[in-house]
């Protein structure tokens, strides 16, 4: 049986004012009533919104929803949501399904597992260090994104893919658009080509001299050179601007609960959970997609085949069935189960690697500047309003 | 409790080794699951929060 349902004409996108870690409140109100919910797509593609907790881990546990990028219609506003998708690039392996996703996947876990990145915990301290040093010597102030939340996870993707780090601008520029659904198409195609373009130069370069890293040990594998530059483009993007908001955006957080801060700097140990709480609170990666590949009864309702679900797992992740008091920063509680790295065969292949780097940065950072705080109000941080990763563009800082 | 594991379902995503480290191990060569005690007290929500529901735990 079904019953009705709200139906929204877009998808919430502003979040309340002066809560810049808030999700957008008529998410929250419609949570609590109607997990799942109709939404009209900018395309005017009739699908879905999913805000529970539980019907977002159920959808993306589901093998009748896919990941495939020529079922997809875009909910957020912009060019790329107009745009016909075609099927994924080679190696673009978080746009595929089943088989083809896996033999991607089984090639990569490998070379993310717990052990192998809590072995590079000595190299992110000396990272983090060298990056504290620079912003103590050239003062008392400084922004946090430029100096810190992104040179750090740059340089260690760089050094794990074994890509150049000095090339680090160019990447950023050109991941930049692909992160704002509204820029025009035109942009994002130059900037995809151009990453493209230098990505298979390195692997072809790989090819004829491996080198001791992950694109050097893929380029023995069978996968082809497309297939390698799809997985180096995957794992450069998703390294190079994730983390980083996690830092920054983090960073900002803590600053505005100084009672939550100072739990945590009294007891530096507690830095595992107060991570996972931050990335419960914070879920950078606010809203994903799948698509039905048949008729689907799932929370009351069908969803037809060749429908599609929009995914809050921002507001997932402050559902109040799933999590006490959800809307409270709170570093002591358990906040295992949260779906900020998604669920289901695609959840974050990184998430490994971004533990040990937030936990190491994070303890750096404040045990290096115990009087830190912004520089400027809280309301004249610039938010990445247009961005489909929450974040900052800047966090001027000041520990003198 | 017995546990059991399926290495093909397995995303290599790390949930078991970090809630329930002395159980679960990740194979060096190709990070999926390792059973290291099939027969343990407890192990928390790692059923519950592995993404490829590959863990399954009897009494």
């Amino acid at each position: 049986m079904t019953t009705s349902v709200p139906h929204l004409t877009e998808l919430p996108l502003e979040r309340p004012k002066g809560c810049p870690f808030d999700p957008p409140p008529e998410l929250g109100s419609l949570r609590d009533e109607h997990p799942l919910a109709r939404l009209t797509f900018p395309d005017g593609h009739e699908g879905w919104l999913a805000t529970g907790h539980a019907i977002v881990r159920a959808v993306v546990a589901d093998p009748r929803f896919s990941a495939r990028q020529e079922l997809m219609h875009t909910p957020l506003p912009g060019a790329a949501a107009m745009a016909e998708m075609p099927p994924a690039a080679p190696g673009m392996f978080i746009k595929m399904d089943g088989a083809e996703h896996a033999r991607y996947r089984k090639l990569l876990t490998g070379k993310f597992t717990v052990r192998r990145m809590r072995r590079l915990t000595e190299r992110v301290e000396q990272v983090t260090a060298e990056h504290l040093d620079a912003m103590e010597r050239q003062g008392t102030t400084a922004d946090l994104v430029p100096a810190f939340a992104q040179p750090i996870p740059a340089l260690m993707i760089c050094e794990l893919l074994g890509v150049p780090y000095d090339d680090h601008e160019f990447f950023r520029r050109n991941v930049a658009p692909l992160n704002r659904p509204d820029a025009p198409l035109e942009e994002q195609e130059a900037a995809m080509n151009a990453l493209g373009g230098y990505l298979y130069e390195l692997v072809v370069a790989k090819r004829a001299e491996p080198t001791d890293d992950i694109l050097g040990e893929l380029v023995t594998t069978d996968l082809t050179d497309e297939e390698l530059t799809g997985i180096a483009f995957l794992l450069l993007g998703a390294g190079l601007d994730t983390t980083a908001n996690m830092l920054a955006l983090g960073t900002f957080a803590l600053l505005r609960h100084p009672d939550q801060l100072a739990l945590l700097r009294e007891d530096p140990e507690s830095i595992d959970g107060a991570i996972e709480e931050l990335l419960r609170y914070l879920t950078i990666a606010h809203t994903g997609v799948r698509t039905a590949l048949e008729d689907v009864e799932i929370g009351g309702q069908i969803v037809k085949a060749g429908e599609v679900v929009a995914l809050s797992a921002a507001a997932a992740n402050r559902d109040p069935l799933k999590f006490p008091e959800p809307d409270r920063l709170d570093v002591r509680r358990n906040a295992a189960g949260h779906a900020a790295f998604g669920h289901g065969v695609h959840q974050c292949l990184g998430q490994q690697l971004a533990r040990v780097q937030m936990k190491v940065a994070f303890t750096g950072l404040l045990g290096r500047f115990p009087a830190l705080r912004l520089a400027v109000p809280a309301d004249e941080i610039p938010l990445r309003t247009d961005s489909d990763i929450h974040g900052v563009y800047a966090l001027p800082v000041a520990w003198g | 409790m017995k546990i059991e594991v399926d290495r093909e379902r397995c995303v290599g995503a790390g949930m078991c080794v970090l809630t329930a480290p002395e159980v679960f191990g990740q194979d060096e060569e190709d990070g999926r699951v390792r059973l290291l005690d099939p027969e343990p007290a407890g192990i928390g929500d790692a059923a519950q929060s592995c993404p490829a529901a590959a863990i399954t735990a009897a009494d």
